[in-house]
């Protein structure tokens, strides 16, 4: 695990804003991490960066205590949190080359990452003037600066254009494929997470809902097989006399729960066989939208 | 804009005297070149005290932690592997060495202008007197009593992102600091605040050590017992903002 949390618990005042989190992060995975607002999230990556002192329960990073191995730790983590935190009376590159002075990284990578994040031609501009997408690949620019193992990102995508959000997210899945780094990702773009992520933890008022690889939450959401044909409602009630369950029947469609795709396959022939003609028959994933909010409503 | 504002202070004040000597320097004409110095250099020098690095420090302080607070780039520089001792201390120094700076460039421009003026108008009498270690022996005893003031106001600008309440409250120690030292309060030495006033103690006495004479010596007590607190308080503080930093969480 990349990212071990054990009963981690955060108050600020009398509001305990993170409760008994355990996170587990494996290692080459993109993990999702998603909640609401104010579900605890910013504060999460806050302590995981040592930006907040551990209260109770224990961070291990890299298989590292992180309050005895901040430096260690540190120096192979690169972060985005909130907005962008960018001088802006500097250019990008200046704020590039700052930051690799800082680090002693050679000035080479500061090109390769304006390279990578498309900002060349603006360069040489005040950060000052920079788009909101700008911004946000400036920072990611400087997160990936000294070519860290771990990723953790709060909100990359915010104020992206959907291109924006389309490189980031390919780049991301490159990093994880092709360069082998951890990536730790807070969003609300649930069906960005959803396109990207291997793992998905879900937060809600401080409390970790679920945790998992992207399958299991899928198969929690019971997925359903959406039937499209000329005779809907004669058709559902063919299905309930061949014991076949029907979930749900609309003017266009109807559902049956799925099982498998040779259960699938046998409906589909079945009604073949039986005069219906089929307009389309698909698995139907109930999306990570309508899951997140049944999860973290009922919780 | 820290650094800048440094630099510009001393030159412009510098050059405010140089043309007001310039313009009035009939009346200046007799004058003995030590008086000469001490009225030009004690222009700058008598505000010094009171008022001036007292108000210069607080700035100073503040536009350091300033382009930290502003950018919101404080959480990016404690998550990045350094050591928190580093970036406090570095921040620290900046602002001393802003300081430093600042007076260093008061001590040359004020040489500068005068030994100008007296080429430009040879009545003036500038270079007949060499004020050059006497006023680097004030400023820089203007700088030692500075730096308790200067732990105390880095201290409030990290800790607090507006300008108002390091401004406040370093406007009302002044003041009360000022009065103190005017009015010879038995511990005045103890208050920070007061150290740049009971500083240009060192001026009065070369003041008042020149009248009559024709060669008077001059020289100026560094270190004082004023001094010794300055420098205690500094690195007290120092010690204790450090801790701070240390436990405080990062916004």
């Amino acid at each position: 695990m990349v990212i071990s949390t054990k009963d981690l618990t955060f108050t600020f005042g009398n509001q305990t804003v993170v409760k008994s989190l355990s996170l587990q992060v494996p290692e080459g995975s993109i993990y999702g991490f998603l909640g609401p607002n104010g579900a605890g999230k910013t504060t999460t990556i806050k302590l995981l960066l040592n930006l907040l002192k551990t209260q109770e329960g224990s961070i291990h990073i890299f298989d590292q205590e992180l309050q005895s191995n901040r430096i260690s730790i540190l120096s192979q983590i690169g972060s985005l949190i909130e907005q962008p935190a960018i001088y802006l009376h500097l250019s990008g590159r200046e704020n590039l080359l700052n930051r690799a002075l800082l680090l002693q990284i050679p000035e080479s990578r500061v090109e390769e990452m304006l390279k990578l994040v498309h900002l060349t031609d603006a360069a040489y501009k005040k950060a000052g003037q920079y788009s909101l997408g700008m911004k946000q690949r400036l920072g990611i620019a400087l997160a990936l600066l000294s070519d860290p193992k771990l990723l953790i990102l709060d909100e990359p995508t915010n104020g992206l254009d959907p291109n924006g959000i389309i490189e980031v997210r390919e780049l991301l899945i490159r990093l994880v494929t092709e360069h082998k780094k951890t990536v730790f990702i807070s969003s609300h773009l649930l069906a960005e997470i959803e396109r990207m992520a291997t793992h998905v933890g879900i937060i809600n008022h401080g409390e970790l809902l679920f945790q998992g690889s992207i399958k299991d939450l899928e198969a929690l959401s019971q997925p359903l097989v959406q039937i499209e044909t000329d005779r809907t409602v004669d058709a559902a009630n063919f299905l309930n006399k061949n014991n076949i369950t029907v979930a749900d029947v609309n003017d266009h469609h109807l559902y049956v729960p799925y099982t498998s795709k040779e259960n699938m396959g046998e409906i589909n022939t079945l009604l073949n066989q039986n005069g219906y003609t089929i307009y389309s028959i698909n698995k139907q994933q109930k999306d990570l939208e309508k899951l997140f909010l049944a999860i973290t409503q009922n919780a | 804009m820290g650094f800048w504002s440094a630099v510009l202070l001393p030159l412009l004040l510098c050059l405010l005297l140089f043309i007001g000597f310039f313009v009035k320097s009939e009346h200046l004409v007799n004058t003995p070149p030590m008086m000469l110095w001490l009225q030009f250099a004690g222009a700058i020098l008598g505000i010094m005290g009171l008022l001036l690095l007292p108000m210069l420090i607080i700035f100073i302080a503040y536009s350091v932690n300033n382009i930290e607070h502003k950018n919101d780039t404080w959480k990016t520089l404690f998550s990045l592997p350094i050591s928190k001792m580093s970036v406090y201390a570095a921040k620290y120094f900046y602002a001393f060495f802003l300081v430093f700076f600042c007076l260093a460039l008061f001590v040359l421009f004020t040489l500068g202008f005068g030994n100008l003026l007296s080429v430009l108008k040879p009545g003036l009498k500038f270079n007949e007197y060499n004020i050059a270690s006497l006023l680097t022996q004030l400023y820089f005893k203007f700088f030692l009593a500075s730096l308790g003031i200067l732990s105390i106001q880095f201290l409030l600008s990290l800790l607090f992102r507006d300008f108002l309440k390091p401004m406040g409250i370093g406007f009302v120690c002044t003041i009360t600091g000022s009065i103190l030292a005017s009015n010879n309060w038995d511990y005045a030495y103890l208050f920070p605040y007061s150290h740049p006033m009971m500083a240009m103690r060192a001026l009065q006495q070369a003041k008042h050590g020149s009248a009559g004479a024709t060669v008077p010596q001059i020289t100026v007590e560094m270190f004082t017992k004023d001094t010794w607190v300055s420098l205690a308080i500094a690195i007290i503080v120092f010690v204790a903002g450090y801790f701070i930093v240390l436990k405080r969480s990062v916004k």
